[in-house]
């Protein structure tokens, strides 16, 4: 799994955040005997100035990586590093100086937010946190930068409580309160799916933005469509695996793996019917809702009548900068030399 | 006509006064018509699903009818309403995942409340594993209780049993909102095939995801800060919409198989208009690039097409 790193190469551009073999087992049940393993052997890199999708659907670990990567969770395995320095080793004030560098921003800005103190509290505590020398005019006009680049006004949103400001507003209030630390990455887990749809586009249109100034953005979502209008890049996990990554035209202009197909042809478009769509992709409209398979098992999830990949199956690059999964065999037969390769 | 609605009006009772959630709102669905209802968090969808149904609480009725068949529906009278509930007409409430007891098995639950309705629950078990196995779920499910099924099962059991006794009419508010993509499309499908057998007459979807009732619904009405915006077939909503909410709305939607580089969508600037004390005339005013002096007079929700209705003076 060396095609993106190589490609950092090629470009002579340094990844800016790099995950490396992260698997992260969750240990279940009453006394932790149970394990869950969420993350399974992810490795991918995230350029200054890109931003790279992570769609999952429920359970497929995306949350986790963002966690692992804010250090909100402890990794399993492997190493996720920032700027070539491993995450993990970091204590104390190097982690101080790296939650400056690296922020998340989360689904629901309603409880992000402590409903009895007035919204704009959060910048105070970065300020008592990270700059307490500063002085107070000084301050001020740090905060106005802030709210000037996710566009809104001061007066709207300053001495307000949460309750008085409307999604969008609290969303991007949270997004300025990032800025302020002057981040270089920024992990946006849903940040969209809570926000009705003509305020959406806003946010999405601000992560572009903050793109442009050299950003390097995470953006987690489970919706197709959003992903598809951010990023450039995009990785589609199921169950903690990695099925099929690249740049984002080349994964949803030419889908390979079985799952991304039935993604994509499960998700409802506004000019194409689901009939039209599936002929298409050349699925079976059965893939998505096949009935008698259904009526057999009861199973959790639809895609799961999909079998899952093997343990060891393998990622394969298809075409330049686009990796999919597939089982040894198949692997095999499409490119011989790059399976003996990367088998390590 | 199987469902029509006149000059509805309910509102919120607040301590600083009436919220006025749903202004008047007059229209209708036919027999066989899957409507799709859209607009954002806050334009009063859902409290027209509920006050079709289930008007409690702080929801204050002001006037208007609801006809449902040939019967208007008493539905300023909980009590009286009692007697159409689940018989006549239904509702998939938007936590479906949270709509069964606990501490019943599903099959238990069914029980009771068949039993309520003074049906004899023992007739319809049958019928009961027949449509479980129709959605996915094996007759186990009965001895089941909620906890030990996952969010989507969940939510298929309580399409089925919502709909157990055939009724007219099918509100179904926000179903799909909380699921993965293929389980939503799976649900959305179902909700056409429960039409097409004939377990419902007709449904009312919810939603504020505007392409899952281009998939599934006949006719989309789009609603906005209590009013009425636009109802037409699906087709023309999406394709030429001619209300300027509607128009921006569907533009500022990002889609899947479009390639976006360099492009840009906008969204619409402003927020809709608090419904304490709603501004006269047409309530997208404030946020409508094409507004004019007629807008501060209230536009009628007329006919300008066959099937096609919107209420904005540019368009009458």
């Amino acid at each position: 799994m060396s095609g993106p790193q190589n490609d950092a190469r090629d470009n002579g551009e340094a990844g800016l955040l790099k995950l490396d073999h992260v698997t992260k087992v969750y240990s279940t049940g009453t006394f932790g005997g149970g394990q869950l393993t969420a993350v399974r052997d992810v490795s991918f890199e995230v350029k200054p100035g890109e931003v790279m999708s992570v769609i999952g659907e429920s359970g497929s670990g995306k949350s986790t990586i963002g966690k692992m990567i804010l250090r909100l969770s402890p990794i399993s395995n492997g190493t996720i590093s920032f700027d070539g320095t491993d995450v993990s080793t970091l204590k104390r004030r190097a982690l101080k100086e790296y939650r400056r560098d690296v922020q998340g921003v989360f689904q629901d800005p309603f409880s992000s937010y402590n409903p009895i103190f007035k919204a704009d509290r959060v910048f105070a505590m970065v300020k008592s946190e990270f700059f307490p020398g500063t002085s107070g005019p000084e301050w001020r006009n740090k905060i106005g930068l802030a709210l000037e680049a996710v566009t809104l006004d001061p007066t709207q949103v300053l001495h307000k409580y949460p309750h008085q400001l409307s999604g969008g507003q609290l969303q991007r209030l949270l997004i300025a309160r990032a800025l302020l630390l002057d981040i270089r990455f920024l992990v946006a887990d849903e940040i969209i799916s809570m926000l009705d749809a003509s305020t959406r586009i806003d946010v999405l249109n601000l992560l572009a933005d903050l793109k442009g100034r050299g950003l390097g953005i995470m953006f987690i979502t489970h919706d197709l469509s959003l992903g598809n209008y951010i990023s450039e890049k995009t990785v589609i996990l199921r169950r903690g695996l990695i099925v099929e990554m690249g740049e984002t035209q080349k994964v949803f202009g030419n889908p390979t793996h079985p799952y991304t197909k039935m993604l994509l042809a499960s998700v409802p478009q506004l000019h194409h019917k689901w009939e039209e769509i599936a002929e298409g992709l050349k699925v079976p409209d059965s893939v998505v809702i096949d009935k008698e398979a259904a009526a057999k098992k009861t199973y959790e999830t639809v895609s799961e009548i999909l079998a899952p990949d093997a343990d060891d199956s393998v990622i394969v690059e298809t075409e330049p900068n686009h990796l999919v999964r597939f089982s040894p065999e198949e692997a095999r037969e499409i490119e011989p030399a790059a399976v003996a390769g990367k088998t390590e | 006509m199987n469902l029509e609605v006149e000059n509805l009006r309910v509102y919120y009772r607040t301590l600083a006064g009436d919220v006025q959630a749903l202004d008047g709102v007059t229209f209708g669905v036919d027999d066989g018509e899957i409507m799709g209802l859209a607009g954002e968090s806050g334009c009063g969808k859902s409290t027209l699903g509920n006050a079709i149904i289930s008007l409690t609480g702080r929801m204050k009725y002001i006037e208007g009818s609801v006809t449902l068949g040939s019967a208007e529906l008493p539905i300023w009278d909980f009590d009286e309403m009692n007697h159409h509930r689940f018989n006549d007409l239904s509702i998939i409430p938007q936590y479906a995942m949270s709509a069964m007891n606990p501490t019943r098995k599903i099959g238990k639950m069914v029980g009771e409340l068949l039993d309520s309705k003074g049906v004899r629950h023992k007739e319809y078990t049958p019928e009961l594993k027949r449509r479980f196995e129709l959605v996915g779920l094996s007759q186990d499910v009965l001895n089941m209780y909620p906890i030990e099924l996952s969010g989507g099962m969940k939510q298929r059991a309580v399409m089925v049993i919502s709909t157990l006794l055939d009724p007219s009419l099918l509100i179904a508010d926000e179903i799909t909102s909380a699921l993965d993509v293929s389980t939503q499309k799976a649900v959305a499908e179902m909700l056409v095939e429960f039409r097409e057998r004939g377990f419902v007459k007709s449904m009312i979807v919810i939603t504020h995801d505007i392409s899952i009732l281009y998939q599934v619904a006949d006719t989309i009405l789009v609603m906005y800060a209590g009013k009425l915006a636009e109802k037409a077939p699906a087709d023309t909503i999406i394709n030429s919409p001619r209300h300027p909410y509607t128009r921006l709305l569907i533009s500022s939607l990002p889609e899947v198989g479009v390639t976006y580089t360099g492009k840009r969508l906008t969204g619409i600037a402003g927020t809709p208009p608090a419904l304490l004390n709603p501004p006269e005339g047409c309530r997208f005013r404030d946020r409508c690039p094409f507004a004019y002096e007629k807008c501060l007079e209230e536009p009628p929700f007329v006919e300008i097409a066959p099937g096609h209705q919107t209420a904005c003076w540019k368009e009458i």
